[in-house]
């Protein structure tokens, strides 16, 4: 069974979500399901840094050794940051997918559309309805 | 057993299984309108025999006369070995292997072709080839417009000094995915981009600029201006350039500061014969950045479990049967004969042979040019910067003197008004390396005695 930290939200197309703790930033990345589902990841393409995404954007691809996956936004905001780490290092997508595998920061634009994610309960359905 | 698998018979079962009537129902729910009409001026089938028969002719009326016909296509010696060697068994396939890990021998010889292209072109990756430059061009400017992550455009800026037939292919194939090109404009005087121009786009958003070297009139533009101005506003370069003339001319890596950043082109004058217009086979190459939206198949060297080397298609999760309708192509398959052809070609002339061969393609259009311009009454037009093709003014009308030159067993050129690409009176000539003096006595004695011949016919008229 993998890792499904409690604290985080989720997407069922297996992106997680941390809120920051200003309340406006949120930081996302694929789950530990994602990763090992894709197999060892070999390349991300992130977004630009000031791209406006509305949720459900196309925000990305990760690549692994054997498929390619588009990453979406889960929320609507604009790219603050994106982790630069992941350009000479994508396996850390597969070894640390919570914290050094993270994808990039946004600064959200309506707060409100954080109740549309999914909690960790939710999302341990989703992936154990997958499994079967 | 027939090599057609399927009887009238097992067609009949099938459609009895699956409930309807004829084949044609399973297309009803295309509407009638998209529907292909019957095509009623392809003709019937002919039998082996009449179809050699009617072919054999048909070369006739290519063969005998002396070429000096360039415009995309160029006649080159083929050493007879590249040939003898393309067509030996091992090597005599159209297509990419499907098992590709078990064709090691031909996954060898892409990898080769890619490591030459790029060393022609200065640029970190080559495909497996395209079908043609003009389709090349198209899959280039797909492959800018997803790539300029800055820009929001889908324009896209072309100097109109870029082969006409690859404009118009280009705009078949990008015209319904909301992709508009733009005209730069052009200097009648120097036939290429005129700098002046520049200023008019300025503040537009376009994805990339599209420069071909040595232009359509055979000029040669200054792409070091042309490419550091399009990087300055944020647009991606795109070279169209000649195989030939890249063993004299800057590759596109070195143009401007940065360099251009996609280079397409047409293989055919890499040891592939004129053949009536093909089949020949497109080059793309890229910067190693803009690698995954890179068209088609890339073949890359790698070791196997023993550690012993291999080769093997990569980075295939750009490609239809990983990445669906977001590949970045259709094209999932090259050129193999002509790219072996090509492979070949380059081997056995070296890095050496091909800058001969582009320099005495070079010195015979400049002995040419020089013989016309002595002429009274012809002109060469531009600013005299050219590699192997130029522009001649005629007195008379371009198509007559053309057609004379014809009678005289002499393809003289082309007339660009045929292309909407200048005055009814200008030709648009190439010489290559095959040329020697007496060829090019009798073009200049076939293009005085043509315009005489026409102007006598014209005064009768009068």
């Amino acid at each position: 069974m993998s890792n499904i930290p409690g604290e985080l939200k989720y997407l069922s197309s297996h992106e997680w979500v941390r809120v920051e703790s200003d309340g406006v930033t949120v930081t996302v990345g694929v789950t530990d399901h994602a990763q090992e589902l894709l197999g060892d990841v070999v390349f991300v393409e992130l977004p630009e840094v000031d791209a406006d995404l509305a949720a459900g954007d196309e925000a990305g691809v990760v690549e692994s050794v054997k498929a390619a996956s588009d990453i979406f936004s889960p929320i609507g905001g604009v790219v603050i940051a994106i982790n630069e780490d992941l350009e000479d290092s994508p396996e850390l997508v597969n070894s640390d997918p919570y914290d050094d595998g993270w994808f990039f920061k946004l600064k959200i634009s309506d707060a409100d559309e954080l109740a549309a994610l999914l909690d960790a309960e939710a999302y341990t359905d989703i992936c154990e309805a997958e499994d079967h | 057993m027939p090599f057609i698998p399927h009887t009238d018979q097992d067609i009949q079962k099938m459609l009895d299984v699956i409930g309807v009537d004829s084949i044609d129902q399973l297309f009803d729910e295309i509407p009638s309108h998209l529907r292909a009409k019957v095509l009623d001026k392809v003709p019937n089938g002919l039998s082996e025999m009449e179809m050699m028969r009617r072919l054999s002719e048909r070369s006739q009326q290519d063969a005998g006369a002396l070429c000096f016909i360039g415009a995309g296509a160029y006649e080159h010696h083929i050493p007879a070995a590249v040939w003898d060697v393309a067509t030996r068994g091992e090597f005599m396939t159209a297509y990419t292997p499907y098992q590709a890990e078990a064709s090691q021998g031909t996954l060898q010889l892409i990898y080769e072709y890619q490591s030459m292209m790029c060393q022609l072109t200065g640029l970190d990756v080559s495909n497996a080839s395209l079908y043609d430059g003009a389709s090349g061009l198209a899959e280039a400017t797909l492959m800018a417009i997803r790539a300029n992550r800055k820009s929001k455009s889908r324009k896209v800026l072309v100097a109109s000094s870029v082969h006409p037939l690859y404009q118009k292919t280009v705009t078949s194939i990008v015209t319904n995915q909301g992709i508009h090109l733009e005209n730069l404009a052009l200097d009648d005087e120097a036939l290429s981009v005129d700098s002046e121009a520049l200023s008019a786009h300025e503040g537009q958003d376009y994805a990339a600029l599209v420069i071909q070297q040595p232009n359509f009139y055979g000029s040669l533009e200054d792409v070091n201006i042309l490419t550091d101005w399009a990087h300055q506003h944020g647009m991606l370069v795109i070279a169209v350039v000649n195989p030939t003339a890249l063993a004299l001319l800057s590759p596109p890596s070195e143009w401007g500061t940065e360099g251009a950043d996609i280079a397409v082109g047409d293989g055919q004058p890499l040891g592939l014969p004129l053949a009536s217009g093909g089949p020949y086979f497109g080059f793309i190459c890229c910067k190693n950045k803009l690698v995954r939206q890179m068209p088609g198949r890339i073949i890359g060297r790698t070791v196997d479990l023993d550690g012993k080397e291999g080769f093997t298609l990569t980075l295939q999760a750009r490609e239809q049967h990983i990445r669906r309708s977001k590949a970045t192509s259709n094209i999932c398959t090259n050129q193999g004969l002509a790219v072996t052809a090509a492979t070949i070609y380059l081997t056995l002339v070296g890095y050496e042979g091909l800058s001969r061969v582009a320099q005495a393609c070079h010195e015979n259009a400049s002995k040419l040019a020089g013989k016309i311009n002595a002429l009274d009454g012809f002109k060469v037009l531009g600013s005299g910067l050219f590699f192997h093709e130029f522009v001649i003014e005629v007195p008379g009308t371009a198509e007559a003197v053309l057609a004379e030159m014809a009678n005289n067993n002499v393809l003289g050129g082309i007339d660009l008004s045929c292309f909407d690409k200048g005055a009814p009176n200008r030709i648009l000539a190439c010489v290559t390396e095959v040329k020697t003096e007496r060829d090019l006595e009798a073009y200049v004695q076939s293009i005085v005695h043509a315009a005489q011949a026409d102007a006598v016919h014209n005064k009768g008229a009068a």
